[in-house]
């Protein structure tokens, strides 16, 4: 078992170790997900859809952690239980921007919910992410079920489940780790809380005694639990790295708490706007040009390039229609409603 | 004859070896106790889980999206009130996902009153079920129907709440289960745990078919032509007697209609049985304060009210704070015997 405080000191340059290739793929796929979410954010204010809420400022440690899952369906592929701030895990799997601008605007066409849900509710049964709820917490314990089914199966298949540092505090989080942590059944869980340091408005530090959230598990023997900076692309591969393959290999839980900046504040409902926070992708862009790996040149063409793209979505989707009234009646049951439901709202 | 406790344990075993369930849990669920009412005694797959009905519920979400068809217990009704958002998740999530997910699952719970089960023994969670749309709702009134509305509930691809009538789970039925033995003291022999010792007992199982009562049918348990009274759970077989001493008395031809399922429910049958009688009372142990027979009420009054010859009843708990110990408190609270039959007589004097 790892030593429960920290990380093991790698022995190579960790740029080095993860590659040029590898490291392009992680800053497109950052500055896809940042230059999405600002612009689910000029939709938002600019009326061309509602509520907003999503994760610029996690995309160093999203994009990391989309870029570790094994991707498919059912018990074999990883589980992830995710929460509203994940559109740059979705991306990083393979997502595609177009489809997340559907459900801003709500149309017919928005794959995750038909243009019921909120932006940033993925549901996607091919990639094994169940419907993401904008209940607090609340995946913490569906994740166990999705955990025993894998702790059953011979696999090395994990459950991932993500959430806020605020929401530690509700009763599910701690359902996870004694499930997770069950003599009788330990679960293959990676269990991440992104600590931004708020809930909503209100400072985590007024509200939590404990000194870090990884300390929760050192009250189970065999669960690591470890902090890393989420603003740092290679703090956080590594970490992934080490609590992915710890659980894979170990069929056990691991707690990661990544500290990331909340570069927009809580949603719209809280104005939206920039905040003076560490910004993991100019800090990504300095460490790139450091180490001579790229240009600044090239790296603002990726800003140009995916801006471009995203236009170009932002234009189709606008044409697309809402949902018809009477699509309220789907999906109700796997079966279409009865004929003798009540369906006429007690008219 | 089987009791229900008994019917739902084959119907487990059954869903186990033919239904792709692959999980069956709760607190006190496995071995050795097979759940605190014996309703999961030997089912193969069955576990004890923490003391923890969210993990239970979020758990049975889990599985279900992983397709382990699980079947959960929450140990009371009356314990299921925290977990209410998460009923509402499972039964909303095939809509909020667009058609995506589908949440197969069953959460088994006892409901009711009628075991001097005192304020947290006596639930009923009716209206609150009902609520819970995407989500069907079952409760059965006899081991038969226990057995077929459970293999239905693990068959569907809707998550399905089971309402379990505490205080019949020890009654036995009328009618016998397909591959159920003859005799029941066979019966008992062979899938009732020994008391003591039981780490190396194992059930022998009788051969069990496939027998389905269909989610949202309702059952005519007593045919008549003069009132109908529309029920499930624990007050059926109540109204049931009811109805037969009626009869045998020459009170009255009473229809009692046991719903069965409470959704999707059988409009159709309560329209039927309506038109023949004109006169219905709706009974049930929710407390009157927006009770589920309320809903059926007023939507009889909009579509047939022209056909309704007296108004329509509720025999309902009444609406205080909990159920008291005492029986002279259960009693005055949930309705009893003498309480249907006083209804009963009332709705058929009631000049038309």
């Amino acid at each position: 078992m790892p030593s429960k405080t920290a990380l093991p000191a790698s022995p190579k340059d960790p740029f080095k170790a993860l590659g040029t290739t590898r490291l392009l793929n992680i800053h497109e796929i950052m500055v896809r997900a940042r230059l999405l979410e600002e612009r689910l954010i000029k939709m938002s204010k600019g009326g061309d859809g509602f509520f907003w809420i999503g994760g610029p400022g996690e995309e160093a440690f999203n994009v990391s952690l989309g870029l570790h899952v094994k991707k498919g369906r059912g018990v074999d592929y990883d589980f992830l239980h995710l929460h509203y701030r994940s559109s740059s895990i979705m991306l990083a799997m393979g997502a595609k921007p177009i489809d997340t601008l559907r459900q801003m605007r709500s149309v017919a066409g928005d794959p995750y919910s038909k243009g019921r849900q909120f932006v940033n509710h993925y549901a996607i049964p091919e990639l094994n992410v169940p419907p993401v709820s904008p209940t607090i917490e609340t995946q913490y314990v569906t994740a166990i079920g999705t955990g025993i089914a894998q702790a059953r199966a011979k696999t090395d298949s994990v459950t991932i489940v993500n959430g806020g540092d605020g929401g530690t505090a509700e009763g599910d989080f701690h359902s996870c780790l004694v499930w997770a942590n069950r003599p009788a059944l330990p679960l293959p869980i990676v269990m991440i809380v992104v600590n931004n340091g708020w809930a909503i408005s209100t400072k985590g530090s007024d509200q939590h005694g404990e000194k870090s959230v990884c300390d929760w598990a050192k009250v189970f023997p065999d669960m690591p639990g470890r902090t890393v900076d989420g603003n740092d692309v290679v703090a956080s591969w590594a970490a992934l790295d080490e609590a992915f393959s710890y659980a894979r290999r170990n069929r056990r839980p691991y707690l990661l708490e990544a500290r990331c900046s909340r570069l927009y504040g809580h949603s719209s409902s809280s104005g939206a706007n920039r905040l003076p926070e560490v910004d993991c992708i100019a800090r990504f862009e300095e460490q790139l040009a450091e180490r001579g790996i790229a240009k600044a040149d090239a790296l603002k063409k990726v800003w140009e390039r995916e801006a471009a793209a995203l236009d170009e979505a932002h234009r189709a989707v606008k044409s697309e229609t809402p949902p018809g009234d009477e699509s309220i009646w789907e999906d109700v049951f796997v079966d279409p409603v009865p004929a003798s439901y009540p369906t006429r709202g007690g008219r | 004859m089987a009791n229900m406790a008994q019917a739902i344990r084959m119907a487990l075993h059954y869903g186990e070896q033919k239904l792709g369930v692959k999980e069956v849990y709760g607190e006190d669920v496995g071995p050795p106790l097979g759940g605190v009412f014996t309703a999961t005694q030997g089912v193969d797959c069955s576990w004890n889980s923490p003391l923890d009905e969210r993990g239970i519920v979020g758990a049975a979400m889990g599985l279900a999206w992983a397709g382990s068809r699980p079947v959960a217990e929450v140990q009371f009704v009356d314990y299921i009130f925290n977990t209410i958002d998460l009923l509402k998740l499972a039964g909303n999530g095939h809509w909020a996902s667009g058609g995506k997910f589908k949440t197969p699952l069953v959460i088994m719970t006892p409901t009711g009153s009628g075991i001097h089960g005192s304020m947290y023994h006596s639930h009923s969670f009716d209206s609150v079920a009902t609520k819970l749309h995407g989500m069907k709702v079952v409760c059965p009134s006899t081991p038969i129907d226990a057995y077929g509305l459970m293999i239905s509930a693990i068959k569907t691809d809707d998550p399905v709440l089971f309402l379990k009538p505490k205080a019949l789970l020890r009654a036995k039925g009328e009618e016998l289960i397909p591959g159920e033995p003859a005799d029941e003291k066979t019966l008992k022999e062979m899938i009732d745990a020994p008391v003591g010792d039981r780490s190396k007992w194992k059930p022998k199982w009788p051969k069990l078919t496939d027998y389905s009562v269909e989610i949202g049918k309702a059952k005519v348990s007593h045919p008549g032509s003069d009132a109908t009274v529309v029920t499930h759970g624990r007050l059926a077989p109540v109204c049931l007697d009811v109805a037969r001493r009626f009869a045998a008395e020459g009170r009255g031809s009473v229809e009692v209609l046991d719903l069965r399922s409470l959704i999707p429910y059988d409009w159709e049958a309560i329209k039927a049985s309506v038109k023949k009688t004109g006169r219905v009372i709706f009974v049930n142990e929710e407390t009157e304060i927006t009770n589920f027979g309320e809903h059926l009420i007023r939507r009889l009054v909009d579509e047939m009210f022209y056909e309704l010859r007296v108004r329509p009843r509720l025999l309902a708990g009444k609406a205080t704070p909990g159920i008291g110990l005492s029986p002279n408190l259960e009693y005055f609270t949930q309705p009893q015997t003498v309480d249907v039959e006083r209804a009963v007589a009332d709705l058929l004097a009631d000049p038309a």
